[in-house]
């Protein structure tokens, strides 16, 4: 049980590469925090830190009030969960789950009453005695957790622990991994490159991107107030659209038509050194089919007719696809997001919109429709810089607010 | 594939397996031939002999000579083995695992000493060890044994080394242990097929030299099976020695092969699968 507390900390390579830098990060105790970003963006580096496995070359690591840059993994007493499992191939599953207390130099009662505590929290009772190589993924992973749970440390650090299992699995073991976590209240550090664990798991989030934090927040709040343009391209899925927008007459034109702003955005566009391009950002759930949508709402937002291309109907609502004409937003973390999603499935910054309508909208493939979108949901950013120009005080208050 | 086509493939790869087994038997088996021979039939030509006879193995261990060389060859490649295995483990973890300076020349040096032609060393390390009064002794014979022997067990270990998942090591540290306890509690024992594998090349390397043991030692005190041979002059000086050197070599074999037996079984492999995702 401790709190971590990571003050200025970087990590440089000799060859001069900064992998990490500049992080300032205050985990509470008990608190779960995930570190999440694209590949290379200093999660696992920052996670290795907080281990001890990595040095770090400037800055503070306290944990539990005490400075352990200079300590042994050994000393500072955590546990670490790997994604490879790492577990000791030669040694049964009690004998794993025993090494760290056979370490510490535990009788042998204490360290056969504290595996069978673990091993039934985990229900790996029954496998005790068999050796990894005749596990499932799922029960290996469950005893990686085991070895990890089993000697009560200060803090659990998780290096992406679900990403080797298939789909199916991952979902059960993430409500596993979150109910241990509350049963057992330590302070956890979780670190994903997989943007639903991180939504679904945390307590707050840490976006990462180039070594450095780009925000850190509860999910919700990254969801609906991103401070730049790759915290909102990164949470949510399908993400959010981008569409390119230039400033004229006071309004931004775009490919759904003008888009109206209102004064605050106004007041930012008119000092000198303001972009003449905007990127438009508005998540799918935010559009909506202008036949469902009543008057009330339909004050609030504004509507365009563009051919529909795919429709996938889940069930609960429909994702429909529309081609939209005009230009395409183009900034550095856009290409970035792409590159990392496999660009086929960020359409972000395609000319396709991404849609989320009511299951009841008749839509159909190949016809045209009108849309209707909600303007106090848009975020507006700069395309040199990636911030959010509709961030006021940490909230996101759309393009229409005075 | 057609029943037929296989009949024949296996035919053809039977076929070649005897080839080479003979190639790399006959040898073995005209010196095992020779040492039942009587000094009669010793040179009639028959590979199976006419006359069957033990004498020549009674021979070898009447004479003190033989038995004191073969006490000395199993003692000296055991412990030359040993430590020859224990250091090359210690130098191929640190260079597998480990980013200190001077990695680059360590690995060179070594490399460079397996290609050094030994016979060059021999005169002036007869003169060291004459100085060190060494020259003679069982430690004068080890100490070379374990050089040359070492390139070998570091390369043959640095191999087995980089196939551990570097991860269980972290994990071993996250769980408390120390570096040295990390290597003797988790890779040590998923590197036993390599330790073996080097102990069986290491021990064959000690137990076959001929080169210095006929040149650092001079009495029966330290001299090896190998130079021992090249002394043989059989129960009488008048006596032709070819049945009993054979008898020897005969004798000498068996070790090597109950060795490589016996570490064989220690040789599993797929020791480390299920450590990590696989």
């Amino acid at each position: 049980m401790a709190d971590i507390v990571l003050d200025k900390v970087s990590k440089s390579f000799p060859d001069g590469t900064v992998a990490v830098q500049d992080v300032d990060l205050e985990i509470a105790d008990g608190e779960f925090v995930i570190l999440v970003g694209p590949s290379g963006c200093g999660k696992s580096t920052t996670l290795n830190m907080i281990a001890g496995l990595e040095d770090i070359s400037s800055g503070e690591l306290r944990i539990a009030g005490q400075r352990v840059n200079d300590k042994a993994p050994r000393d500072r007493d955590i546990a670490m969960v790997f994604q490879s499992y790492a577990l000791y191939p030669n040694m049964t599953v009690r004998e794993n789950m025993a090494f760290p207390l056979r370490l510490a130099k535990l009788d042998k009662e204490t360290i056969d009453r504290k595996v069978d505590e673990a091993a039934k929290v985990l229900e790996l009772t029954s496998l005790l005695d068999r050796k990894p190589a005749n596990l499932s993924g799922g029960q290996r992973q469950r005893v990686a957790m085991g070895r990890a749970i089993v000697r009560q440390p200060k803090a659990f650090l998780m290096d992406e622990p679900l990403s080797n299992l298939d789909a199916k699995l991952r979902v059960q073991m993430r409500t596993v991994v979150s109910r241990l976590q509350k049963q057992l209240g330590t302070t956890t550090v979780y670190v994903t490159h997989d943007q639903t664990e991180a939504m679904t798991l945390g307590d707050r989030v840490v976006i990462m991107r180039g070594g450095a934090v780009q925000q850190v927040g509860p999910p919700q709040e990254l969801y609906d107030h991103p401070k730049n343009l790759f915290v909102a391209g990164f949470i949510g899925s399908p993400s959010m659209n981008f569409l390119h927008a230039a400033v004229q007459d006071g309004e931004l034109h775009t490919a759904l038509g003008k888009v109206p702003i209102g004064d605050r955005v106004r007041r930012e566009l008119e000092s000198a050194d303001a972009p003449r391009e905007l990127i438009l950002g508005i998540r799918p759930e935010h559009f909506e089919d202008a036949e469902l949508v009543d008057d009330d709402t339909r004050r609030r937002g504004m509507e365009f007719e563009a051919p529909v291309d795919i429709v996938e109907s889940m069930g609960s609502d429909k994702y429909v696809y529309f081609t939209v004409e005009g230009e395409k937003a183009s900034a550095a973390e856009l290409e970035e997001l792409a590159a990392d999603a496999g660009a086929a499935d960020f359409a972000g910054a395609g000319g396709n919109l991404v849609t989320r309508l009511s299951a009841e909208s008749p839509v159909a493939e190949g016809q045209t429709r009108r849309v209707w979108f909600n303007l106090e949901k848009i975020h507006l950013f700069d395309p040199a810089n990636g911030r959010n120009l509709t961030l006021h005080e940490g909230r996101a208050a759309g393009a229409l607010a005075d | 594939m057609a029943v037929e086509t296989t009949t024949r493939a296996k035919l053809r790869w039977g076929l070649l397996d005897v080839l080479v087994v003979v190639f790399a038997l006959v040898p073995v088996l005209w010196i095992a031939s020779l040492s039942f021979k009587t000094p009669a039939t010793l040179t009639d030509g028959n590979f199976i002999p006419r006359e069957w006879t033990l004498d020549n193995y009674r021979t070898i261990f009447d004479t003190d000579q033989f038995v004191r060389a073969l006490v000395n060859s199993i003692g000296i490649a055991l412990i030359a083995t040993l430590i020859a295995v224990v250091l090359g483990a210690m130098a191929a973890y640190a260079i597998s695992r480990l980013d200190f300076p001077g990695k680059k020349l360590l690995v060179g040096v070594s490399l460079l000493i397996a290609m050094f032609p030994q016979v060059s060393l021999v005169s002036p390390l007869f003169e060291i060890e004459r100085q060190l009064k060494i020259f003679d002794t069982w430690l004068g014979l080890i100490l070379p044994y374990i050089t040359f022997a070492l390139p070998l067990a570091i390369y043959t270990l640095s191999a087995f080394f980089k196939q551990i998942p570097w991860d269980l090591e972290k994990a071993a540290k996250m769980d408390g242990a120390t570096q040295g306890q990390a290597f003797r509690r988790v890779i040590a024992p998923l590197a036993a097929p390599g330790l073996f594998t080097t102990a069986i090349l290491v021990f064959i390397f000690c137990w076959n030299d001929f080169l210095f043991a006929i040149s650092l030692t001079s009495t029966e005190r330290s001299r090896t099976v190998p130079a021992a041979l090249s002394f043989f002059t059989g129960a009488s000086q008048f006596e032709d020695p070819t049945g009993a050197i054979c008898a020897a070599a005969v004798v000498i074999t068996v070790p090597i092969i109950l060795f490589v037996l016996f570490f064989q079984r220690r040789i599993v492999s797929g020791l480390t699968s299920g450590a990590v995702k696989g």
